[in-house]
């Protein structure tokens, strides 16, 4: 008899421990967003919340909704709540997922490139969420390069891992690219500049004027027709009867590049830019 | 005893010291010709211009300054950086009245040793040689107002507060080795090459050289130094030429030329044409490729330095040297340049390029 009653008490005490000390926590929760964790059972407990941006300790009525601020839970990733109790210990594991898209890394390589090119701009976009979280669930991105007078490569992918790549060739072009990605309506814009090409068809003239033998190239072009920026150097050779030479190292300005060479009759005048040689050459033999 | 002693080495020293500094025309020896020439040059060692002037025949014709621009330089060129460091001369030609001396001067200077030849012309006053000073006709331009609208490239760096990951700068002009030949000279290996900037923006450039070993040591790593133009313009090429001392080319099995580039603000000006330029024979019988300078902007160019490069019959350079112009490239005022070609190599230059360096003192970094 006295054994029987003693089972009895015994499960009893089992059973009201158990449903006395426990804590309840939804299975996810998402950054930044107050958290409500239930908790049962009577008398004081210790709270323990440990994750990857927060090890929070509280002291808690069991039976009483413990409040967590979501200023406590930024960082995404897995926590564990624990709650320590004279009943025992009893600890539950909870998912805090990042929110909303609101920051996007964006590397645009390279920065210049020439037109005409496949494959040669690349773009790697990595979501984020206001609190820096990498959001890793499928997303969809817009890739848009735009090169002002010309059509715009647009591109529509979904993130893998939080991340996205497109890769595509230059157009044929030659302008600022705004290479554009958008997520939601977060964008963030970077500029590669598609830039001419080699030049192709360089074509020049030679007349004399006081100061001395002109030699001026036509508008400077790449084999897409695109003006090669001024600056470009393009070099003047004047071969002179009897060996003597005359170089002049011309800036294209405004399209043109314009030298004054040294009048000699009979010189033959030439021209290159860079590895490129002009397929002309003008012999002077005197006179305008 | 000893006093007496004492007081007369002092007094032998303070005679010795007196006599060692006293610039006075007794102690020079302007009896013979090349005594005039060697007081004046030594004066010019002192940068005692005033002495050096008293030594000019007044026949000369010429005024301080003209002399002194002549001797010291002007425009903030490289003979205003140079120091008179040596100077030899003999007679050239000589009767009773009038004698012809070379004198050959060696300058040191901010960017190394200059030679000098010049002949001068001495003439006889009662026992005194004096020196008819060369009267150069120095060109001037007129005053006048020259538009310069070239372009300039500034560069917009990434903003460093905002430290944005994946936010990137603008990267640095793609530069690429167009040609490279090494030979064996003087005890030394010679690297020598070309490099484009293939780009549309400018580029601060060098190129580092490394020598591998047989036994994949490495004998060697050097830098082009001065021997490239370091800013280059888009689609300019520069000669390039690294020199390895103490190392012989049979016990090289690999060359590694690292060309880097860096993305610097620039200006297109100033545009330093090379004019009638041509391998002529000097007096001595070695080769020399000479030319004009003409700067055909608007601002000086301090110090001038020529780079050349040398090619065969097949295209490929065989040799690169250099030259420092001591004048200043004044705007739109020809300026001779000599550079020395080796004799060796000189009856195998086929073709040769000229390219000018310039380093202007109101330019950053100079």
């Amino acid at each position: 008899m006295i054994s029987r009653l003693l089972t009895i008490s015994l499960a009893c005490l089992f059973a009201s421990s158990a449903f006395c000390a426990d804590v309840r926590v939804p299975e996810k929760t998402v950054a930044g967003q107050d958290l409500k964790i239930a908790t049962s059972g009577s008398g004081n407990a210790t709270l323990y919340l440990a994750g990857p941006g927060a090890a929070i300790k509280r002291d808690v009525k069991l039976g009483e909704e413990v409040q967590i601020k979501g200023e406590d839970l930024r960082k995404s990733g897995y926590y564990i709540v624990a709650l320590k109790s004279g009943d025992g210990d009893v600890s539950k594991d909870l998912y805090v997922a990042p929110s909303e898209p609101d920051k996007i890394n964006f590397l645009a390589r390279p920065s210049r490139v020439p037109v005409g090119q496949p494959k040669v701009i690349a773009g790697t976009a990595f979501i984020f969420d206001q609190f820096g979280n990498l959001i890793t669930a499928p997303t969809t991105v817009t890739f848009n390069l735009s090169v002002p007078g010309a059509p715009a490569k647009v591109a529509r992918l979904t993130t893998k891992d939080g991340m996205a790549y497109e890769e595509t060739g230059s157009g044929s072009k030659a302008g600022a690219g705004q290479f554009v990605v958008t997520v939601g309506d977060t964008s963030v814009r970077r500029v590669v500049e598609e830039v001419a090409s080699e030049p192709c068809n360089l074509r020049f003239t030679v007349h004399k004027e006081k100061e001395g033998l002109i030699a001026q190239t036509d508008s400077v072009r790449d084999c897409s027709g695109n003006p090669v920026p001024d600056g470009t150097i393009v070099t003047f050779i004047s071969t002179e009867p009897g060996q003597g030479r005359s170089t002049v190292d011309a800036r294209v300005k405004k399209g043109v590049a314009r030298a004054v060479l040294p009048a000699v009759p009979g010189a033959t005048i030439s021209a290159a830019s860079g590895v490129v040689l002009s397929n002309t050459e003008v012999r002077w033999k005197g006179g305008e | 005893m000893g006093r007496i002693l004492a007081v007369i080495m002092i007094v032998f020293t303070a005679v010795l010291i007196a006599i060692g500094t006293e610039p006075t025309k007794e102690k020079e020896n302007l009896n013979t010709p090349t005594g005039t020439v060697q007081a004046f040059y030594a004066h010019v060692e002192n940068y005692d211009y005033k002495g050096a002037y008293a030594l000019l025949a007044p026949s000369s014709n010429v005024d301080y300054n003209t002399m002194l621009h002549d001797i010291a330089g002007r425009d903030g060129s490289l003979k205003t950086l140079s120091h008179l460091s040596k100077s030899e001369s003999r007679v050239i030609a000589h009767n009773a009245n009038e004698t012809i001396v070379r004198v050959s001067l060696d300058w040191t200077t901010a960017v190394g040793a200059l030679h000098e030849n010049k002949d001068l012309k001495l003439i006889n006053d009662n026992g005194t040689w004096e020196i008819v000073w060369p009267k150069r006709h120095e060109e001037n331009l007129p005053a006048q107002v020259m538009a310069v609208n070239y372009l300039r490239w500034d560069v917009i760096h990434s903003d460093s507060d905002n430290d944005e990951w994946g936010a990137q700068n603008v990267e640095s002009p793609h530069v690429r080795i167009t040609s490279m030949n090494a030979v064996e000279r003087d005890g030394k290996v010679i690297i020598l090459g070309e490099l484009v900037n293939q780009d549309t923006v400018p580029g601060f450039v060098d190129v580092e050289g490394i020598l591998i070993g047989k036994n994949d040591q490495q004998l060697g790593e050097e830098t082009s130094f001065d021997k490239i133009s370091h800013v280059l313009l888009p689609k300019e090429v520069t000669p390039f030429r690294i020199d390895f001392s103490n190392v012989h080319l049979k016990d090289v099995k690999k060359v590694t030329l690292n060309p880097t580039s860096i993305l610097v603000p620039a200006s297109a000006d100033p545009v330093i044409a090379v004019l009638h330029q041509q391998i002529a024979k000097g007096d001595s019988g070695h080769s020399f490729l000479k030319g004009d300078l003409m700067n055909e902007s608007g601002q000086i160019v301090n110090i001038p330095q020529v780079l050349a490069t040398y090619y065969d019959a097949s295209g490929k350079v065989i040799w690169i040297d250099d030259g420092y112009v001591d004048q200043a490239l004044r705007p739109q005022i020809a300026v001779p340049f000599g550079v020395s070609i080796d004799d060796s190599i000189a009856h195998d230059v086929h073709s040769y390029r000229v390219v000018v360096n310039h380093y202007s003192l109101h330019e950053a970094g100079v």
